[in-house]
C-alpha cells in the first residue's frame, strides 16, 4: 500500500501526516486527528453526517480520500464556533433543530455554506439545500427553523 | 425566586450543548489504548451448508490478529445465544447460514482498515440450499425446512378474544368488510448504527462493554446470564450506553456483533471494538413488521360491530422480537382500537424462513403499528360500504369520553380519551369540508386528490408488573435522586435516552415536584455501575415509568424535606404547607424555608432522630399502560403521469395527556411523522426467490430527505392518564403508529371513484402507477 505525505488545514491549523492511498478524509479526520464531531452515517455517499467544508463547499468526508485534501482548507463542527457559537449552531439550539445529535454536525455544515451562498433562502429553497443530509428525528420542520434562525442572526451580526 | 420551569415549559435541552459542538460521545469516538477493531465476513447465500472456512486466508493479511469461527465459539459453548422469546439464535454458524448476509467469522485486526480487509479475503466454502421466502410457502407440508432443530417452520399459534362469539357476530352484522393486507419488512436506520467497545481485564475478572443499547441494564444481566458457566458475573460486568445516535427499537436486541466482540476481547486481551456498515445494519440487524393480515370488520345498522385479525408474521430464521415474555405477539390486541365494538378475535402464527431474525419495533410499542393499520384501513373501508363520509362513521363509533376507564373486547382498561374531539379539532384545522369540495371539482376535471384520516389508540409504557416481564425481570423503571448541600441534584435514571431530550424533560418533572431549576439538576442514564436497575427506553416507556419515578423519588424527598423544614421553622409538621419549592407555616407565608435551605440543614442541621442527606430512589410499577391518541388527516395530490404521490397537507392532532416539555413534544411528533409517511411511501426490505436482498443500503432503502416530508401541522387535546403521576402518557412513537394509514386512506381515497379499495404499502410511484394504469386512469402522451 502506497503512502504519501500530505497537509490539511483543518480549522485553522495545518496538520502534516503520512498517510495511506486508500484512507478516506472522515478517518483521517476522526481517527487520526481525534475529531470525533464529523460522523458516519452509510456507505453508500447517502446520509450527509460526514459532511465537511472542503475549501468552503459542503463535501462527504467517506467519499473524499485524505490524500486528495492534500493543500485544502478543512472547516469541522468544531471550526464552526470560533470560541463562541456560530449562528447555525444557535438557530439548531433555539429552534430544536436536533434531537440525537448524530445528523448535526453535517446538516449545520451544509446549513453555513447554503446561508453563505443564499443568506436569505425561502423555505424551499432549505430543503432542496439540505435534502443531501439525512435525519431519522426531527422530522426536518425544526431544521428548516433552524436555518431561518440562523439566516435573522447573521443578518442581525452584519447589520450591526 | 427564580421561575422553576417544571411542566409545560418549552425549556431549551440541556443535551444540546455539546451536541452542536460535535462533543457528543457517541460508540465511535470511543477509543482505549491498545484497541483492536473487528470486521465481520457474511454469508452471500440465504441457505447454505459452511464446507469449510479457509482462516489462513485471512491471517495472512498484514495485521489480521485473529480469527474467530462457529467452531472456536461452540469450543465455548457460545454459538448460540437465547432469544427474547424463548427461540435461540446463532452468533456464528458451525456448520449452515440462514440468510444472506448472516455472520460467517469475525476478524480481528490492529486497524479498522486491515479487519475489513481481512473479511474480504476469507475464504468460505458453501454448499448452498434450497431457499424458503414466502412463509405461506414455508408453512405447506413439504416445504424447506428452516431450522435443523425444529419440527417445522411453524413458530407458533396466538391468539386473544372471543372466536366463537365474533363469527356468530360477523354472521349477523349487515356490513362486513374483508382485505388482506401486507406491512413489509422495515427498517429502523437510525442515522448512527450499532457497535460496541468491549474491554475485557484478566487480571481482575472485569468486563467493560460500551453498547449502543436503549437498555444498558437487562443487557448486563443477559450477559451475565449467557457467560455464567465461563466464570463472569453480574458485578463484574459493566455496561456503558453512550450518547446514541438514535434508537428507535434497533437498539434493543443483542446482536452477534457484540458477543464477538466481546469473545475477541477475551481471547486477544486488548479492547475490540466492532462498529457495522449502513449495509450490514440493514441487511442483518432486527427488522420491524411483516405482517400478512387478514382483516374483517362488520356493522350492524351503521354500528361497528365485531374485528377479526388473522395474520402470518415472518420471523426469519428465528424469533428474535423484543416482546415482552407473555406476548409474542406484543400488543397486537389493541387493535380494536378508538371504537367501541364488543366482539373481536386476534391470532398470528409466527413462522420460520431464510431471512434475518427480529421482529422489533419500528419506532413503536410492540406491533402496535400493525393493529393501528389494520383497524384504521378497515374502518375507511367499512364506513364507505355504509356509504358514510370516513369522518362521520369514526365520529359516531369512537368510544365517548363518558365510557373512559373502557374495558376493550380484548381485555385492555383504556386509560383516558376524548377521541371525537380530536377528529374535530384536526377537521378543524386543515378544513375537511372544503377539501371534500375542493376534491369533487378536481375530480370532475380528472386530477386526483384524496383525503386520508386515521384516528389511532395506542397502548404505551410497559408495564405492570403483573403482567410485562422480560427474561422474568419486571418491567419498572427507576429514578435515583440525590440533592447536594448547596440544593443543587443529581438524578440517575433506568431508561436510556437516544435523542428524546431526558436530560432535560427528567429535569423538568422533578423541577415541577421540587421547585428545583432544571439547570441545576444533572441528569445521567445508561452506566450500569452508577444508575439504578431499569429496563430501557422503548415502547414509549420512559415517561410513564421513569418519569413517573422521577415524581415519586421527589416526593419521597419532599416528605424527607418536610419533617427537615418543621425542624428548622420550630413547627408542627402537620403545619406546614408546599408550595412549589418552599414549606412555608400555615397562615404565615413569611415564616417558610426554601428547597435550598432545606437541602443545606440535611447536610448541616438535620433534625434529632432523622438521617443525615436528602436522596430518594423509586422503582415504579405501573398500576395500568397509558393510552395516547390522536387523529391524523393526510391530503394528498398523484399525478397520473407517474404515480407520484405527494402529501399536500398533514395535519396531526396529538393526546399524549400532560405535555413536559412543549417544544420537544412536537419534535418528537415531527419525527414520528416522519417515520410513519416513510413505509407508507418509500421504506422496504424485501427478498427474491433465493433470498437476495433489495433494500439493503441507503441507495436502494429510500428514508424521507426534506424533499419528501411535508410541513408538519401540529395539534393538540390534553386527556391527562388518571394513574400517571404528573398525568402525562408518552408521546415518542403515536406519529409512527398513527400516520401510515392516513397515508393509504388518503391514496384509496384519491383513487375510490376508480373502483380502488386498498392499496399495499410502500406506496411508490411504480406501484401506483401500475395501478393507475390497471384502470385506465394513467396519464399517457
Ligand atoms: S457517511 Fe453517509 S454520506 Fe458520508
Ligand atoms: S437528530 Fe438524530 S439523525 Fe438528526
Amino acid at each position: 500500500m502506497s503512502s504519501h505525505q500530505i497537509s490539511v488545514t483543518i480549522n485553522g491549523e495545518e496538520h502534516t501526516r503520512e498517510v495511506e492511498a486508500r484512507l478516506l478524509l472522515v478517518h483521517f479526520i476522526r481517527e487520526e486527528l481525534g475529531l470525533t464531531g464529523t460522523h458516519i452515517g452509510c456507505d453508500t455517499t447517502s446520509c450527509g453526517a460526514c459532511t465537511v467544508l472542503l475549501n468552503g463547499v459542503p463535501a462527504k468526508s467517506c467519499t473524499v480520500f485524505a490524500v486528495a485534501a492534500d493543500g485544502a482548507e478543512v472547516t469541522t463542527v468544531e471550526g464552526l464556533g470560533n470560541g463562541g457559537l456560530h449562528p447555525v449552531q444557535q438557530g439548531f439550539t433555539e429552534k430544536h433543530g436536533l434531537q440525537c445529535g448524530f445528523c448535526t454536525p453535517g446538516m449545520m455544515l451544509t446549513s453555513k455554506a447554503l446561508l453563505e451562498e443564499n443568506p436569505d433562502p425561502s423555505e424551499a429553497e432549505i430543503r432542496w439545500g439540505i435534502s443531501g443530509n439525512l435525519c431519522r428525528c426531527t422530522g426536518y420542520v425544526n431544521i428548516v427553523r433552524a436555518v431561518q434562525r440562523a439566516s435573522e442572526l447573521m443578518k442581525e451580526n452584519s447589520d450591526g | 425566586m427564580a421561575e422553576c420551569r417544571g411542566l409545560g415549559h418549552s425549556v431549551q435541552r440541556k443535551e444540546d450543548a455539546r451536541f452542536i459542538r460535535g462533543q457528543g460521545r457517541y460508540i465511535d469516538d470511543v477509543k482505549l489504548p491498545g484497541m483492536l477493531y473487528l470486521d465481520i465476513a457474511r454469508s452471500p447465500y440465504a441457505h447454505a451448508k459452511i464446507t469449510r472456512i479457509h482462516e489462513e486466508t485471512a491471517m495472512a493479511v498484514d495485521g489480521v490478529a485473529a480469527v474467530i469461527t462457529g467452531k472456536t465459539l461452540e469450543g465455548f459453548k457460545l454459538a448460540w445465544m437465547p432469544t427474547l422469546m424463548s427461540d435461540q439464535q446463532m452468533v456464528l454458524p458451525v456448520d449452515t447460514v440462514k440468510y444472506q448476509a448472516q455472520e460467517v467469522a469475525a476478524i480481528v485486526a490492529t486497524s479498522r482498515y486491515a479487519a475489513a480487509d481481512g473479511a474480504a479475503a476469507l475464504e468460505v466454502d458453501y454448499d448452498p440450499l434450497p431457499v424458503v421466502v414466502d412463509p405461506h410457502e414455508a408453512l405447506k407440508p413439504g416445504a424447506t425446512k428452516v431450522r435443523d432443530d425444529k419440527d417445522s417452520n411453524h413458530i407458533f399459534h396466538w391468539e386473544h378474544g372471543d372466536a366463537d362469539g365474533t363469527e356468530a357476530a360477523l354472521a349477523g352484522c349487515d356490513t362486513v368488510v374483508e382485505q388482506k393486507m401486507h406491512l413489509p419488512r422495515i427498517h429502523v436506520a437510525s442515522i448512527e448504527t450499532c457497535g460496541c467497545v468491549a474491554s475485557w481485564n484478566p487480571v481482575e475478572g472485569h468486563l467493560t462493554l460500551y453498547l449502543t443499547t436503549q437498555a444498558p441494564h437487562a443487557i448486563r444481566t443477559v450477559v451475565a446470564l449467557v457467560t455464567a458457566h465461563l466464570g463472569l458475573a453480574e458485578h463484574k460486568i459493566r455496561v456503558i450506553s453512550p450518547d446514541i445516535g438514535g434508537g428507535f427499537g434497533g437498539k434493543v436486541p443483542v446482536y452477534p456483533g457484540y458477543v464477538l466482540a466481546t469473545a475477541a476481547s477475551v481471547v486477544t486481551g486488548k479492547p475490540v471494538k466492532w462498529i457495522e456498515d449502513r449495509s450490514e445494519n440493514l441487511q442483518a440487524d432486527s427488522f420491524a413488521r411483516d405482517y400478512h393480515i387478514t382483516a374483517k370488520l362488520g356493522s350492524k345498522k351503521g354500528k361497528v360491530t365485531a374485528l377479526k385479525l388473522d395474520t402470518v408474521a415472518d420471523h426469519g430464521y428465528s424469533d428474535a422480537a423484543a416482546n415482552p415474555s407473555k406476548f409474542p405477539a406484543g400488543l397486537y390486541h389493541i387493535a380494536t382500537g378508538s371504537y367501541d365494538l364488543a366482539n373481536a378475535h386476534v391470532s398470528v402464527d409466527g413462522v420460520y424462513t431464510n431471512k434475518p431474525p427480529g421482529g422489533i419495533a419500528y419506532r413503536c410499542s410492540f406491533r402496535v403499528t400493525e393493529a393501528v393499520h389494520a383497524i384504521e384501513r378497515m374502518v375507511d373501508l367499512l364506513a364507505r360500504e355504509n356509504g358514510e363520509d370516513p369522518a362521520d362513521f369514526r365520529l359516531r363509533n369512537f368510544i365517548k369520553p363518558e365510557q373512559f376507564p373502557y374495558q376493550s373486547a380484548l381485555g385492555w382498561e383504556y386509560d383516558s380519551g376524548n377521541y371525537g374531539a380530536a377528529l374535530e379539532k384536526a377537521m378543524d384545522m386543515i378544513g375537511y369540508q372544503d377539501l371534500r369540495a375542493e376534491q369533487a371539482e378536481k375530480r370532475a376535471r380528472g386530477e386526483l386528490m384524496g383525503i386520508g384520516i386515521s384516528s389511532f389508540t395506542e397502548i404505551v409504557g410497559a408495564g405492570p408488573s403483573k403482567t410485562f416481564d422480560i427474561l422474568g425481570i419486571k418491567m419498572f423503571d427507576s429514578a435515583e435522586i440525590r440533592i447536594h448541600p448547596t440544593g443543587k441534584a443529581i438524578a440517575r435514571f433506568g431508561t436510556k435516552s437516544q435523542g428524546q431530550g431526558h436530560e432535560t424533560t427528567y429535569a423538568q418533572i422533578i423541577a415541577e415536584e421540587l421547585g428545583i431549576p432544571p439547570e441545576d439538576i444533572q441528569v445521567e442514564e445508561g452506566d450500569t455501575d452508577t444508575a439504578p436497575y431499569g429496563l430501557g427506553t422503548y415502547a414509549s416507556r420512559s415517561t410513564p415509568t421513569a418519569g413517573a419515578a422521577a415524581s415519586i423519588a421527589s416526593r419521597k424527598i419532599r416528605e424527607k424535606g418536610r419533617k427537615i423544614a418543621a425542624h428548622l421553622l420550630e413547627a408542627d409538621e402537620a403545619d406546614l404547607v408546599w408550595e412549589q419549592g418552599k414549606f412555608y407555616v400555615k397562615g404565615s407565608p413569611d415564616r417558610a424555608k426554601t428547597i435550598q435551605d432545606i437541602a443545606f440543614a440535611a447536610y448541616t442541621n438535620h433534625p434529632q432522630g432523622l438521617e443525615a442527606g436528602l436522596e430518594a430512589i423509586s422503582y415504579y410499577d405501573p398500576p395500568n399502560l397509558t393510552f395516547p391518541f390522536g387523529s391524523y388527516i393526510c391530503c394528498v395530490d398523484i399525478d397520473r403521469g407517474t404515480g407520484q404521490v405527494k402529501i399536500r397537507r398533514f395535519v396531526a392532532v396529538d393526546d399524549c395527556g400532560v405535555r413536559i416539555n412543549p417544544m420537544i413534544v412536537d419534535g418528537q411528533i415531527h419525527g414520528g411523522l416522519t417515520m410513519g409517511i416513510a413505509p407508507a411511501l418509500l421504506e422496504e426490505i424485501s427478498y427474491d426467490a433465493d433470498g437476495n436482498i433489495t433494500g439493503g443500503n441507503f441507495m436502494e432503502y429510500l428514508v424521507p430527505t426534506a424533499m419528501e416530508t411535508p410541513h408538519w401541522e401540529l395539534g393538540e387535546t390534553v386527556t391527562p392518564s388518571p394513574h400517571h403521576p404528573i398525568g402525562a402518557k408518552g408521546v415518542g412513537e403515536s406519529a409512527t403508529v398513527g400516520a401510515p394509514p392516513a397515508v393509504v386512506n388518503a391514496v384509496v381515497d384519491a383513487l375510490w371513484h376508480l373502483g380502488v379499495r386498498h392499496m399495499e404499502i410502500p406506496m411508490t410511484p411504480a406501484r401506483v402507477w401500475d395501478v393507475l394504469n390497471e384502470h385506465g386512469a394513467a396519464a399517457t402522451r
